[in-house]
């Protein structure tokens, strides 16, 4: 009978001091000469990690009342719109929302600048009522003045991305950054082998309430992510193929690091923002030591053409020969680059290592596991 | 003599003219090609250094130009603050000249300016803004 272990009995090593944490980097490397049995026995936790331009991600503000209190309903920080549907001094931030018409500026580099302790201008209009009588405001705020500051992304640390490639005659500029015409490049984001959901690709441990290191913060898993589609076809080695699960993040952005959460703008398109992840995921038994000692080589993922407007699948590719910075395609060499940072990636694996070793952050068990599903549904024009 | 940096972009439709060989033969311009990417039907790059006196040079660029061919002299810099860089290596996806690469071990961006073409397209892909062009 298979050997297995207790998230309570991993926290109690952590408690003493004996917990094993490694980078899932490091297990993958391990995983080529051991067999899961032995990954087992030497490892109890494995640290996962991302840094990507996540465009679904916002945060939450209380701005404290004035005097007299206002019901704002037109507000914006920096001249960006922030959604004031919410009574009466609370606001969503969205990160790509843009201050027009300098749309190189938006959600994002407002959030990162509150995160930075910079004074942001708040203005804010209303009809008044007799409960709250204010009609407009203009004044400074910042992380300090502010009640709540919550970062909550709605979709964040994607399971798997295709690779944007353009088929056209036409340089194009999409999210996926710019795309050289007739194949001039190849585009992907992720962290391959370090990231989050490829480590568990069932979704064993990671489910709501998951405690996580988010925007070098403790965060926690919320909900599953918007757009979650555990119905992607699998490859050999239990991975979903393309862009399948999804999680919806939630953390407190006064604690969080500029570091680990960067304002974006791509070219024509618009504000994204980098948001860090780092996720933990417990060695529990042979199954999941074989999970997390997955490799580069045996992840894949779909080569979607982003030029011609249909996404068209183009064909398969593993993340091995795309980090290697050129792939042969309808034979012909095309170099590859990533979108995604590698290297902070591993900076918030080696920093969540380091915080579980020394006793710092404890794992948890989900309060509730994710639902599987079928696929997606897309919008009917029915009008 | 003066040897000067350019960068010829060949439209799909150029000439089938052998430009190097008309101006290594017809001009007496030395020439040294940097990179080259060039496949027909394409937009295609082709990066050279050219020594010869200034007059002479002058005439090259002229019959290179000519020939439907664009020829911009190399003058400007491109220069990275790296100490911002997050190292997504969204640049590193438009440098067809090489000059902006991914270690392979360390994952970091690899900036080498003498590779540099100055195709400016580089300040478009940084999601951060991290490049500018020094103008000389």
């Amino acid at each position: 009978m298979s050997k297995k272990r207790s998230i309570d009995e991993i926290n109690e090593k952590i408690r003493s001091g004996k917990a094993v944490v490694l980078t899932a980097e490091q297990v993958s490397a391990m995983g080529k000469e051991m067999t899961s049995a032995e990954l087992f026995d030497k490892v109890d936790v494995v640290t996962t990690a991302t840094f990507g331009p996540m465009c679904s991600s916002g945060a939450f503000i209380n701005f404290g009342h004035t005097s007299p209190p206002m019901r704002m309903e037109r507000i914006t920080l920096n001249n960006v719109p922030a959604y004031g549907g919410i009574a009466a001094v609370d606001a969503y931030l969205g990160a790509t929302e843009t201050a027009m018409p300098h749309d190189q500026y938006g959600g994002a580099h407002v959030i990162e600048e509150l995160i930075a302790g910079k004074d942001v201008i708040l203005q804010a209009t209303a009809k008044g009522t007799d409960c709250y009588t204010r009609t407009e405001v203009k004044t400074f705020i910042n992380r300090n003045t502010i009640n709540e500051f919550i970062m909550f992304n709605p979709r964040n640390a994607y399971q798997n991305y295709n690779v944007a490639v353009n088929s056209t005659s036409k340089i194009k500029y999409t999210y996926m950054g710019i795309l050289l015409p007739s194949f001039g490049n190849a585009n992907f984001s992720t962290s391959g082998e370090l990231s989050p959901l490829l480590n568990d690709p069932e979704l064993r441990t990671i489910g709501i309430g998951t405690r996580i290191l988010f925007g070098g913060a403790v965060g926690y898993v919320a909900w599953h992510g918007t757009q979650f589609n555990t119905g992607k076809p699998v490859n050999e080695h239990g991975v979903p193929v393309g862009n399948s699960a999804t999680l919806a993040l939630i953390g407190d952005a006064k604690q969080m690091s500029n570091r680990f959460i960067k304002a974006a703008y791509f070219e024509k398109y618009g504000v994204s923002m980098f948001v860090g992840v780092g996720i933990p995921i417990p060695v529990l038994d042979d199954d999941l030591a074989k999970r997390v000692s997955v490799c580069n080589r045996q992840i894949e993922t779909n080569i979607i053409d982003y030029g011609s407007g249909n996404f068209e699948l183009l064909g398969r590719i593993d993340y091995e020969s795309l980090f290697s910075g050129k792939i042969s395609f309808n034979g012909k060499k095309i170099r590859t680059a990533p979108l995604s940072s590698v290297k902070v990636a591993r900076e918030i694996a080696d920093i969540l290592k380091k915080e579980i070793s020394e006793g710092r952050f404890y794992l948890t068990e989900p309060v509730a596991l994710f639902p599987r599903t079928t696929g997606l549904n897309s919008l009917e024009i029915r009008i | 003599m003066t040897s000067k940096r350019f960068v010829l972009t060949f439209h799909p439709d150029a000439t089938g003219q052998p430009i190097t060989y008309n101006l290594i033969k017809k001009f007496d311009i030395m020439v040294n090609i940097i990179k080259a990417d060039v496949s027909p039907g394409e937009i295609g790059h082709l990066v050279m250094e050219m020594t010869a006196p200034a007059k002479v040079l002058k005439e090259g660029m002229e019959y290179i130009r000519q020939q439907k061919v664009e020829c911009e002299p190399i003058d400007k810099k491109i220069t990275c603050r790296q100490d911002l860089c997050i190292h997504c290596g969204a640049c590193s996806a438009v440098c067809f000249a090489g000059a902006l690469t991914m270690k392979r071990d360390s994952a970091e961006l690899l900036f080498e300016p003498e590779k540099c073409v100055v195709c400016e397209l580089c300040l478009k892909a940084c999601p951060l803004k991290l490049f500018s062009i020094d103008l000389g």
